[in-house]
């Protein structure tokens, strides 16, 4: 009895200086600490959710189907191009129903030759239907999944870049599921903003204007074949709001798109004191613009980023230097946030934000300081109910309730796990459950007591048969508390955790805490009567 | 040695009060049933976090009335918002069913019109939330099956340590606990969303630790007097271990108290299905739980 005795206080005394060590970074005063302390021993606060330090939680879906039709759509592009080298003329190629490529030729004789150029150049696409003046391809779904795949890995990767050159800290972007990313940003100023910057395509392209048509009756549904109509979107600096929109007649076929620019950079126009983007292309970049502008001398190229277009400046001469600007009335933030996405380049496919939760940081103030505020007050009204009922064992309970706190938070510093306000809500219950432990153990005391047993028998026996009741009333709690980390999400996951670690650490002071005091307190004077 | 205690020794006869018991809990079981019935039809209050939709909480510097806002709002072209506000910090909650409003983010459209609105009046935005229609589908699929998987988790972890009809009695009794602050949740009006299924769940584990507890003690007396009647065995179980009973739900209350007063106004619903939910755990370990033990015989088990 002595040796183990002897061990159980070891034990505990271990676990209280580990608790300790682990609960010390999360105090306020922490930071006084001296350096070397910081140098060996653990030195991390408690993570704090976003609901407690104010942050964002988005989730973006990519849209897969939009990959693939943009990949099948490159593809028909290229089509076009390898034919007229050929001398084979291609009415038109174009991608439909997302991964079909229909082919629209005027020779027909030719049809069995461009059949099998195709297939012998584009191994994923398989022949669906072969008609005179018309083929029709299919991407192989393996080919489908497998551009699926790589565009939500590639976006997550731009995302993560844009969110890098933003500069936010402790950023959390992660894949969920099979098309989804998780985004988590705390402390973040300016939601709007943010998700602007991320969530936007950002595909880049340089379009002619045309100039021969009439856009009034373009507007009126008579487009020419070949044309589009893009608007321009002119907004209000201070206010955001939309003032005008203009609208501008372009040729579809993008001449340039951005993934050839090698930096974006934000410049002030001296003369308008306003900002604009500037851009500067790869070698490969530069030459085609140098080509383009070229060859369109005069006439107006629009600036389109994501089908909005920006400006539509009138080329002035052919522009050599492999730089262009990009104006349009910009914020300085607009402009830093363009340059970034143009530097980074654009995602693969669109991303739709499909869910949101934006905490401000002083709604996440106000609730740590409220949590904080409840958790003292039920602790007072426990402590002090513990020792005016049970007397100096309220003491020894009251001794267990602070030690499971200090353990809990320990524990979770230590685990690098999450604090959210459910979690604090979780913490909160397990000193309920801690006490109702020590109300078990002091009840079964008590009916030994008033059987007549002396004090350390009552203590033996007491104990053990109240740890039958604590461990299947805890394991049970334990099995709900495993279900709601299992299954579920944000909020619920930190309550989960706070609760099953709480849970866990109660049976250990409950169970080895107390009973080792009152063995010790036993083991050194005999007791004739006991404080319950 | 004398002990300060609540109660003393009581001798209540638990058992012959059953019939009220289960004509009042039938209420309550009812009553939940048609708020599970309302939430599938669209009557309940379904939290965003389920339904898909856009929440925003903004702060005012300086009072705005609810009408004034919805007034703002609906001359905008956001017609079909609720409105809840906590006058007390200027604060106002609005809720949509869409994500997208036009063009634009429902919740940053909302910020918008409030700014152009109230130009001299101040705001932050404390909360803004929006959750697609397929998310809320899948949040709803996780809670259900989590509460199923948790029903069959505690029925055959207290069938293997107890007997089994201990297991369903206690099951049905959580369960019932469960739709008895559902049903009162829905004639309170209040939300039904993610964090109150967390407390619902939260408060299955509790009623489950106060059903284990009175458990305990009967199968310990059934085992040491099998000649006594079980009507006397169960009432004998439930009444010694009723002091402790009150004291536990008692200081869980005080800290719930605590939270429901001072915890603000996240998790201030949270709080409070956990407080009625002690209560009807309470109620229900004894007066559901153990009543229902008398249904099913269970055989005579040679300890």
């Amino acid at each position: 009895m002595k040796k183990t005795l002897k061990w159980r206080v070891i034990l505990l005394a271990g676990a209280i200086i580990l608790a300790i060590l682990f609960f010390l970074p999360s105090l306020p005063g922490f930071k006084a600490f001296p350096a070397w302390w910081k140098g060996i021993l653990p030195s991390k606060p408690i993570t704090l959710g976003l609901d407690l330090q104010g942050g964002m939680h988005i989730v973006f879906k990519v849209q897969g189907d939009k990959a693939v039709e943009n990949s099948v759509a490159r593809v028909a592009n290229d089509i076009v191009e390898i034919f007229s080298e050929k001398k084979i003329n291609i009415v038109s190629a174009k991608a439909e129903n997302i991964s079909d490529l229909v082919i629209r030729y005027s020779d027909t004789t030719k049809g069995k030759e461009i059949i099998d150029e195709i297939k012998k150049q584009y191994p994923g696409f398989s022949n669906e239907r072969d008609e005179p003046g018309e083929a029709v391809f299919r991407l192989s779904s393996s080919e489908k999944d497998r551009i699926k795949e790589s565009a939500v890995s590639q976006s997550l990767e731009k995302i993560r870049n844009r969110i890098d050159q933003y500069g936010v800290k402790e950023p959390l972007i992660q894949q969920q599921g099979t098309d989804e990313l998780l985004v988590q940003l705390p402390g973040v100023k300016d939601p709007k903003r943010v998700i602007e910057l991320i969530g936007k395509t950002a595909i880049l392209e340089f379009k002619l204007v045309d100039e021969d048509a009439d856009i009034r009756k373009a507007i009126e549904g008579e487009i020419p074949e070949g044309d589009e109509i893009l608007f321009s979107k002119e907004v209000d600096p201070a206010t955001k709001v939309v003032r005008q929109t203009i609208p501008y007649l372009l040729k579809s076929k993008s001449l340039m798109t951005g993934d050839v620019i090698s930096d974006a950079t934000v410049s002030i126009d001296p003369d308008m004191n306003e900002p604009f983007v500037s851009i500067t292309f790869n070698s490969i970049g530069a030459k085609e613009f140098d080509r383009i502008t070229g060859e369109n001398v005069k006439k107006r190229l629009a600036i389109v980023l994501d089908g909005n277009v920006y400006s539509a400046p009138v080329i002035q001469d052919r522009i050599s230097g492999g730089k262009a600007q990009i104006t349009g009335r910009f914020s300085m933030e607009e402009a830093k946030d363009l340059s970034i996405v143009l530097r980074e380049g654009a995602l693969p496919a669109p991303v739709e934000i499909i869910q949101n939760l934006t905490v401000g940081p002083s709604l996440g103030k106000d609730s740590i300081e409220k949590g904080i505020k409840a958790t003292i007050i039920a602790g007072i009204f426990v402590l002090l109910f513990m020792v005016i009922y049970y007397k100096l064992s309220g003491l020894i309970a009251n001794f267990a309730m602070v030690l499971n706190l200090i353990i809990l938070i320990g524990a979770l510093a230590a685990l690098d796990a999450t604090l959210t306000l459910p979690g604090i809500a979780g913490i909160i219950l397990t000193i309920g459950m801690g006490v109702d432990s020590n109300v078990l153990i002091f009840a079964r005391i008590r009916e030994e007591l008033k059987a007549g047993k002396p004090v350390r028998s009552a203590i033996d026996s007491g104990y053990d048969k109240a740890i039958v009741t604590i461990l299947d009333s805890h394991v049970t709690t334990l099995l709900t508390a495993i279900v709601l980390f299992i299954f579920g999400t944000g909020p619920i996951k930190g309550f989960a955790v706070t609760l099953s670690l709480g849970i866990i650490i109660n049976l250990f002071t409950a169970l080895v805490g107390t009973k080792a005091i009152y063995d010790f307190v036993n083991s050194r004077v005999k007791l004739e009567r006991l404080s319950i | 040695m004398k002990f300060m205690e609540i109660l003393g020794d009581t001798n209540v006869d638990f058992m012959g009060l059953k019939k009220y018991a289960f004509v009042f809990s039938g209420i309550l079981s009812l009553l939940g049933i048609i708020a599970v019935i309302g939430m599938f039809l669209g009557y309940a209050n379904i939290g965003i976090d389920f339904g898909g939709g856009t929440a925003v909480q903004v702060k005012f510097d300086k009072p705005v009335r609810i009408d004034t806002a919805r007034e703002a709002l609906s001359k905008n072209g956001i017609e079909d918002a609720e409105l809840q506000e906590f006058p007390m910090d200027n604060k106002l909650l609005v809720r949509l069913k869409n994500v997208i409003a036009a063009d634009e983010h429902a919740a940053d459209k909302v910020i918008s019109i409030f700014r152009q609105e109230f130009p001299d009046n101040n705001l932050v935005v404390d909360t803004s939330m929006e959750i697609g229609p397929t998310v809320g589908k899948k949040l709803q699929k996780n809670a259900i099956t989590a509460v199923v998987l948790s029903m069959i988790g505690i029925i055959i972890y207290i069938a293997f340590r107890f007997e089994l009809r201990f297991g369903i009695a206690a099951a049905i009794a959580t369960f019932h606990d469960v739709l008895a602050v559902m049903g009162i949740f829905f004639i309170l009006g209040k939300e039904m969303n993610l964090l109150i299924v967390t407390a619902l769940l939260t408060l299955a584990g509790y009623s489950l630790t106060d059903t284990v507890v009175v458990f305990d003690r009967i199968r310990e007396y059934l085992r040491l007097r099998r000649k006594d009647p079980i009507e006397v065995i169960i009432n004998n179980g439930i009444n010694h271990v009723l002091s402790r009973t009150i004291i536990t739900s008692l200081t869980t209350a005080l800290v719930l108290v605590a939270l429901v007063i001072f915890g603000g106004e996240v998790i201030h619903d949270f709080s409070l299905a956990l407080l009625i939910g002690v209560g009807i755990g309470t109620y229900s370990s004894i007066f559901v739980a153990s009543p229902l033990l008398l249904l099913s015989k269970g055989k005579k088990k040679k300890s």
